[in-house]
């Protein structure tokens, strides 16, 4: 712990100037006229600071201990073997080669794998994590090419890579849907998305249309993506009394304990998941099949087991996003206004999950229109369930509208940024909630100013530097502000006046450890370095996904909740002997370790001196975080101007984006270093997305074809530009902190952008992702 | 991975000793062979390490270079010589892998390393007439993009994956292997082959046979020579297409030009027709186009691949174009 000590004491130092100013408690109400949290007017403490990870000296010597890393007493390691059919029966599995190769402990396959209760798939409840609605190696039937047939376990896990390549599998197989044309010609279905069918009709959208003086209506494509977290999917599991622990790389510890449990019809506490660090989640590093072979393997063998998928079963055991087609329609007068908004289209799916991509939720709040025709549907291939992958339903969305957007400024010859700003709502324009903030034109001026934009000209093809013609393309980004219900927090504040802060959340690589410190530090009144944040655990009351963008929110209001308890406990404590005497939580706030009257500072007492006279070593406070009611109040989004330049090779059609700049309206930004570091992550993903990555599914037999970093490209440090990032910091008064969460939004907007500028070089729309060199020869 | 044993070799005469018995492999910096032992596509029983043969860049007497085959890639691409006298190859070996590959790949192997086809690396799930031969090619009617438009047979088109094979088939360098029939020379162009009805077999080795040397004639032409690669982002990927090129002008004619082309064949591709076409006429875009035309009038474009024509064709003009403005 010395080296997170040094590290907390380092960032204390650069924030001690902002120490010893008085917070008042935050409110728990998220409702119109409730009292915005007090942190937001703190605009001289630490929150907002560029403070390094206090994980970062831990990560960088190897001393932060991952998944996989775990070691435990006569551990075992896994491999799997994975079917080569899409769909079908496995015919004969012969393992002897495998059972008798040197160092094998366990070949578990269907014939001998203990019978467990099918996974709650996602989304049934709160508290399910399931991959898919299919029970996990329990009988002899085949529902994707990859899924896993067989598990061994070997003493070392080169041991174990070569008995699984022993093992020797045929198969009956059965008709399956592996092209999309044959999955169309079954029909699409009606896609729901966490229960909420993706259909919005406002007026008549296509009749609007067809009467507009100008219309674009175009067909956009996303291919497959698959996750690729540096961190490969890991797990180290053991049965103890009973029990099952699984360290695991997981971003929702909570459900995952209560999946696994459902799975081997245990009490849900006697599962205990951890999750200490992850490398890397961006929605991929949830409840798979692996951690459930591993901990039925671990109980079969009656030994501990460590099972990380190699990179290639990172791609056939561990979904991706989906393929999209989406059609974007836009009717607008001659001044720009649009009267009719449709975005329609379909997104491939596997039988047994629900995770329509939904491609319209950014269409939703994004433009002023007449009338609107939103609607996803799926179409049903026998393939992997695919999941959710950052801004998943926004990334390629936005991919699709912002570039009908750019073709309509270049059809109405108006610039594509005033056209944006012509069409800003002034209200949620499909739900008719107003904005809890929303400062995008803001963001485009800033962004426009810095990056630039007034040397763009209008029309395409007129740079050229050599070889190389230059472009500029912009579109906005968006995600939404979420808060999910269920979190919680615990604390413990010490007479030594040290606080220890307990939340169920993940650290992905984030920052989220940092800030959750610097946040509770502040509100508590406390140093950084007095602060601890524990995390990662199911044992920690309260569950707190790493998804959606939500877990700081989460964590911001679970630790608001807590700390009123805590106070309203240490009034209660400070007794009739204390300057604060009589006073309610109401009334008193935070500041130099100790609570202080608001509007009477002289009436005060440490911590240290409440706990000494009550005689007590600590006082621990565990409370709920208040339910999201502010999202029934207002529509509540995050946006970004983003701005690319790019140089397409006239020879080889190549593209290299030569400059980036992300202008953002996020709310209030928590921690400049951390947050630029997302943003640019999501910038980076995006310019994958936008120019090479997509999963090569065989449309024969529905097989991955490229299930490595060699052949799966994304980009490389040659292929990042310079990414520059500003924001605006203006403070959503609705949101704890002020604040949005920013681990997605980077990636939105990205790929139009980037077609856009392509379109401004050369002329050339590109509607099917990645533009590879070929499309622009 | 199936276990397998490890030998180092001493010298030549000790590595075809050790090498004499089936399923034996040559171990150079092992950047590929071990990839292909980890997929289960090579599964050697031995293994005998030439990585620490002689290793030496040595000028000739004609004023060519010797080159050893367990010469590091990047030790090859720094040389002096290299860089003045044959920019063509260093280029090549700079625009392959990424240096850590590069520190580690040896000539040797990079000479032998395997095609990159997505079906020749599945070896559970796909058919692939290199890997199983017989068993059937998955890539003529799947992915490939990356697969060959010249050259190719039913039962195989997959592409040669090396970029310093090819500036080594426009230099028109010589291969020197060892065996227990003892030393022979082979002109690079018929160091690989064409898959035709056995595409298990990439090279005309002989089983056993060792690479010793790499030998590059005198060229003065080729310190105006360059390579340049095409490929699906700004490094660390193959190439779709990539052009190793070497003009010399006399006046405003062409006197000599050598040409070879990657990423199109089960080979590197020297494009004999075209540098036939052009020699003695001028390096006019037009005419380094029609040359190109002839070069690939037999190319048989895949589902996926048939953008490569024209992207050749093009990279050429480029190419010869750079070379012949930079002689201005
Ligand atoms: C991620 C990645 C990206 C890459 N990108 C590129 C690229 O862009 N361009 C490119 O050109 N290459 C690329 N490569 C391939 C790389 O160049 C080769 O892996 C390397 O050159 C092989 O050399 P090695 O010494 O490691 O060979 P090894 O892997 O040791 O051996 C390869 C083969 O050569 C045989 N062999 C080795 N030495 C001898 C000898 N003296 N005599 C007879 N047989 C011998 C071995 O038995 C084996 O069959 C890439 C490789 C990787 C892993």
């Amino acid at each position: 712990m010395s080296i997170l000590d040094a590290a907390k004491g380092a960032a204390q130092a650069t924030i001690q100037a902002a120490m010893g100013k008085l917070v008042p408690l935050a409110p728990d109400s998220w409702i119109p006229g409730g009292i915005p949290d007090p942190l937001i007017r703190r605009q001289h403490g630490v929150i907002g600071a560029a403070l390094s990870r206090l994980d970062g000296p831990l990560k960088v010597q190897g001393a932060a201990r991952f998944a996989a890393e775990f070691p435990l007493d006569d551990m075992v390691y896994a491999a799997l073997a994975y079917a080569t059919i899409p769909r079908g029966r496995i015919a004969g599995l012969d393992v002897a080669a495998a059972e008798a190769a040197p160092g094998v402990v366990l070949v578990m396959t269907h014939h001998n794998a203990p019978r467990m209760n099918q996974p709650a798939v996602f989304g049934s409840s709160p508290e399910a994590a399931g991959p898919a609605d299919l029970p996990i190696m329990q009988d002899d039937r085949i529902h994707w090419n990859g899924q896993p047939i067989a598990v061994v376990l070997a003493e070392t896990q080169e041991q174990a890579d070569h008995a699984v390549s022993l093992i020797g599998a045929t198969y009956a197989p059965e008709p399956a849907t592996t092209s999309l044309a044959a999955a169309k010609a079954a029909g699409p279905q009606p896609g729901l998305f966490m229960g909420q069918p993706l259909r919005n009709e406002i007026g008549d959208a296509e009749a609007m249309l067809a009467a507009a003086p100008h219309r674009v209506d175009q067909l956009y494509r996303t291919p497959r993506h698959n996750h690729n977290a540096i961190e490969l999917h890991g797990a180290t599991i053991a049965w103890i009394d009973g029990g099952l622990v699984v360290h695991d790389a997981s971003q929702l510890v909570s459900a995952e304990a209560a999946t696994l449990a459902g799975v081997f019809d245990l009490d849900v506490a006697q599962v205990r998941v951890t999750s200490p660090y992850v490398g890397g989640g961006f929605g991929g590093k949830c409840l798979w099949d692996h951690q459930i072979l591993g901990a039925a393997a671990a109980r079969l063998a009656a030994r501990p087991v460590r099972i990380v998928l190699s990179r290639e079963g990172v791609y056939r055991g561990v979904g991706g996003r989906t393929l999209t087609e989406q059609r974007v329609a836009i009717g607008a007068e001659a001044d720009g206004r649009f009267r009719a908004l449709i975005h329609s289209g379909i997104a491939a799916m596997s039988p047994h999950n629900n995770m329509p991509e939904p491609f319209i939720l950014g269409t939703r709040s994004g433009y002023a229109a007449d009338s609107f025709s939103l609607s996803v549907e799926t179409v049903t291939m026998n393939m992997l369930a695919n999941t959710f992958m950052r801004a998943p339903g926004e990334s390629v969305g936005t991919f699709a509208l912002e570039s009908a957007i750019d073709e309509m400024a270049v059809e109405l010859g108006i610039d594509p940024i005033a056209l944006r700003i012509r069409n800003e709502p002034d209200k949620d324009p499909t739900s008719g909630l107003p904005f809890s903030s929303r400062d995008i034109v803001e963001a485009w001026r800033a962004g426009a100013d810095r990056f630039g934009w007034a040397q763009r000209s209008a029309t395409p093809g007129t740079r050229r530097e050599g070889e190389w013609l230059i472009g500029m393309g912009c579109a906005t980004a968006t995600y939404p502000y979420y808060r999910m219900p269920g979190a919680a927090a615990r604390i413990t504040l010490g007479r030594d006046g040290k606080a220890v802060v307990e939340v169920a959340a993940h650290e992905m690589g984030m920052g989220t450890a940092t800030t959750t410190t610097m946040v509770a530090a502040e509100r508590l009144g406390l140093p950084i370095d007095a602060v601890e944040v524990r995390y990662g655990d199911s044992i920690i009351p309260g569950a707190i996904l790493a998804g959606g963008s939500q877990q700081t929110a989460a964590i911001g209001a679970a630790v608001i909740a807590a700390h009123r308890a805590l106070v309203a406990d240490l009034l209660k404590l400070a007794g009739n002997d204390s300057p604060l005497a009589g006073l309610s939580a109401d009334e008193v706030g935070c500041e130099d370790g100790g609570l202080v009257k608001l509007d009477e500072p002289t009436r005060r007492e440490s911590y240290a001196s409440i706990l000494d006279r009550a005689q007590r070593e600590t006082v621990v406070a565990a409370e709920e975080a208040s339910p999201p009611l502010e999202l029934m109040h207002w529509s509540m989004h995050s946006h970004g101007a983003m701005f690319c330049e790019v140089r397409v090779n006239t020879v080889t059609g190549e593209t290299r984006v030569s400059r980036f700049l992300g202008s953002f309206d996020c709310g209030r930004i928590l921690n400049a270093k951390t947050a630029r570091s997302q943003f640019r992550g999501g910038i980076i993903m995006g310019l994958g997305m936008a120019l090479m990555e997509e999963t090569q599914f065989d449309e024969r037999n529905g097989r991955i074809m490229n299930p490595s970093l060699s052949e799966y490209h994304i980009p490389v440090h040659r292929d990042v530009p310079e990414i520059d990032v500003i924001w605006t910091d203006i403070a959503d008064p609705h949101t704890p902190m002020g604040a949005h969460g920013i681990g997605e939004i980077g990636i939105t907007g990205v790929a139009a952008a980037v077609a856009n500028a392509v379109y401004n070089a050369t002329g050339k729309r590109i509607r099917d992702l990645p533009i590879t060199l070929d499309k622009l020869l | 991975m199936t276990p397998f044993t490890y030998a180092r070799a001493a010298d030549p005469d000790d590595a075809l000793r050790l090498a004499a018995r089936d399923g034996t492999a040559y171990l150079g910096g092992g950047t590929n062979l071990v990839d292909l032992m980890r997929e289960t596509i090579a599964q050697p029983a031995r293994l005998v390490d030439v990585s620490g043969l002689p290793g030496a860049i040595e000028e000739t007497d004609e004023g060519g270079l010797l080159i050893g085959a367990a010469v590091r890639n990047s030790a090859l691409a720094e040389h002096r010589l290299v860089r003045t006298r044959y920019p063509v190859l260093g280029r090549a070996l700079l625009a392959g892998a990424s240096a850590q590959i590069r520190n580690m790949a040896t000539v040797g192997g990079n000479l032998l390393q395997r095609t990159r086809c997505a079906y020749f690396y599945d070896s559970d799930g796909s058919r692939c007439n290199k890997r199983a031969p017989g068993s059937g090619c998955d890539a003529v009617a799947g992915f490939n993009r990356n697969h060959a438009i010249l050259g190719a047979s039913p039962a195989c088109v997959a592409t040669h994956p090396s970029d310093m094979c090819v500036a080594l088939a426009a230099l028109d360098a010589t291969v020197q292997l060892q065996s227990a029939q003892g030393a022979r020379t082979l002109p690079f162009a018929e160091l690989h082959r064409l898959p035709g009805e056995h595409p298990e077999r990439d090279t005309m080795l002989a089983p056993g046979e060792l690479i010793t040397a790499i030998a590059l004639p005198p060229l003065p032409a080729a310190a105006r020579s360059t390579y340049r690669k095409v490929r699906d982002r700004a490094s660390y990927a193959f190439a779709l297409v990539s052009v190793a090129a070497v003009i010399e002008l006399d006046g405003d004619r062409i006197a000599d030009v050598r040409i070879a082309f990657g990423g199109v064949a089960h080979k590197p591709w020297r494009a004999a027709r075209a540098e036939a076409l052009l020699r003695g006429g001028p390096a006019t875009p037009a005419a380094i186009r029609a040359a190109a035309a002839a070069e690939f009038a037999d190319a048989a474009p895949l589902r996926d691949n048939g953008f490569k024509v024209e992207l050749a064709t093009r990279t050429l003009v480029a190419t010869l174009g750079d070379l012949v403005g930079a002689t201005a």
